[in-house]
């Protein structure tokens, strides 16, 4: 969606600000948040790409508003309240007034640091052969969906060249929403600095991302 | 500074917490009621990633990169695999691509819709690539990002900006610094910081600004 997240080119947010000995976490609370929302992933009730839909689907004013574990916390709200594991009065008491719902795991202190370890890969086998190989053009598709893509607008209808072919994926843009993994091919495309940005371009200068096949046409 | 009668005060109201950690421990309470959390889980994940997972892993396949030319040649060629030499990976870094910074070319690390970041090998990602300050400026004016971080290219090194739109995560390998010949795996990896595995810095030894450079 084009929503507050696809912040790519945008102006006006003020320099970078980078703390000297950044602590990872800044607040007690932050660390809650974080192991929350990693533990309730792992429930299955929804999916990364599903978390992701609902952060960037925060109205734009109370993305741009909050910090970032703020972003988690509403959004792991809304997608409990969401999903049915809790009402929304549950959430604000804090206390469980009915019975709860089957969930198809729960993460267990035990074995934790293996499990992370190993890692929840994304890439699947292919099913059909890949459209695009290394070194053709190509045009992002200027599309507009209403709902979670990985396309980012500032790529939209621009030229670039495939420059990896990465292999087969869960596509984000259903997966999302528990509509299918769809595995698609991803491919790394380089655009370069002023088809992007024009005469404002870093010469010389190259921005790549990593495509899905259903984002791009042949050039 | 009062602070008897503040804390008095708090307690008064019973409870000395702000609005967002009330509501998080409210969260955190029904979840774990509900069964669907275990709170030592939730300790155990935070250690995890508070204190063992961090930039001192990346710095050591850097370290290793610039000492072995064939683990270089994989690193490059699939990282992912050669990562895991090292015993290091897993969630955030299923799908590693690391990308090799040259006279030519300085690479750089963002994610522009959110806030993407090879967690096994960098550990969290700092506040500030996570903000909206860096997310959007990154790809536009990369030479503009660099100054802030204090770092100033020759004007002839090219810039890749590597914008970790899907599940590959990315990993800058700097170029090593001058006069290292006799360092040890260990003291090399002592000079990659975090920054010059995101591209937004270079390792300690390399001067920051060609003005810097010894002629």
């Amino acid at each position: 969606m084009n929503g507050a997240q696809d912040l790519g080119g945008a102006h006006g947010f003020g320099p970078v600000a980078p703390e000297p000995d950044e602590p990872v976490f800044h607040a007690a609370w932050e660390r809650r948040v974080f192991a929350l929302a990693m533990a309730m992933g792992y429930t299955g009730a929804w999916n990364l790409d599903g978390s992701r839909a609902n952060r960037e689907s925060l109205p734009p004013a109370e993305y741009l508003g909050s910090s970032y574990y703020e972003i988690w916390l509403r959004a792991l709200e809304k997608q409990v309240a969401g999903t049915g594991l809790a009402t929304p009065s549950e959430i604000a008491t804090g206390r469980s007034a009915e019975p709860a719902k089957p969930v198809a795991r729960v993460l267990a202190r035990e074995g934790l640091e293996a499990l992370f370890r190993a890692g929840f890969p994304s890439s699947r086998a292919a099913d059909a052969p890949a459209r695009f190989a290394v070194g053709d053009r190509i045009v992002a598709r200027n599309i507009h969906p209403t709902g979670h893509t990985r396309l980012p607008r500032y790529v939209r209808g621009k030229r670039g060249r495939i420059v990896r072919t990465d292999g087969v994926y869960v596509f984000p843009d259903t997966n999302a929403y528990r509509t299918g993994e769809n595995p698609t091919w991803l491919y790394t495309v380089a655009f370069t600095a002023q088809e992007l940005w024009g005469e404002s371009g870093d010469p010389g200068g190259v921005v790549t991302v990593a495509a899905f096949e259903p984002y791009l046409d042949p050039a | 500074m009062g602070h008897d009668h503040a804390h008095d005060a708090h307690h008064h109201h019973g409870s000395e917490i702000s609005p967002v950690e009330a509501r998080v421990r409210a969260l955190e309470s029904l979840l774990a009621e509900k069964g669907y959390v275990d709170p030592a889980a939730l300790d155990a994940l935070v250690e995890l990633y508070e204190t063992k997972v961090g930039p001192h892993a990346g710095a050591r396949v850097v370290a290793r990169a610039w000492t072995d030319p064939a683990y270089r040649a994989r690193l490059l060629s699939d990282a992912t695999p050669a990562i895991a030499e090292l015993d290091i990976g897993g969630r955030g870094g299923e799908h590693m691509v690391v990308v090799e910074n040259t006279p030519e070319t300085h690479n750089l690390v963002v994610c522009t819709l959110c806030s993407c970041y090879p967690w096994p090998v960098l550990g969290l990602p700092p506040v500030w690539y996570k903000a909206p300050p860096y997310r959007a400026r990154a790809v536009i004016d990369p030479r503009g990002v660099l100054a802030e971080f204090g770092v100033t290219l020759p004007e002839t090194t090219r810039i890749t900006v590597w914008d970790s739109t899907a599940e590959t995560r990315y990993m800058v390998l700097p170029m090593r610094p001058a006069e290292t010949a006799s360092f040890s795996e260990e003291a090399l990896a002592a000079l990659v910081t975090r920054d010059a595995m995101i591209g937004t810095g270079l390792p300690r030894g390399i001067p920051a600004t060609p003005a810097e450079m010894p002629v």
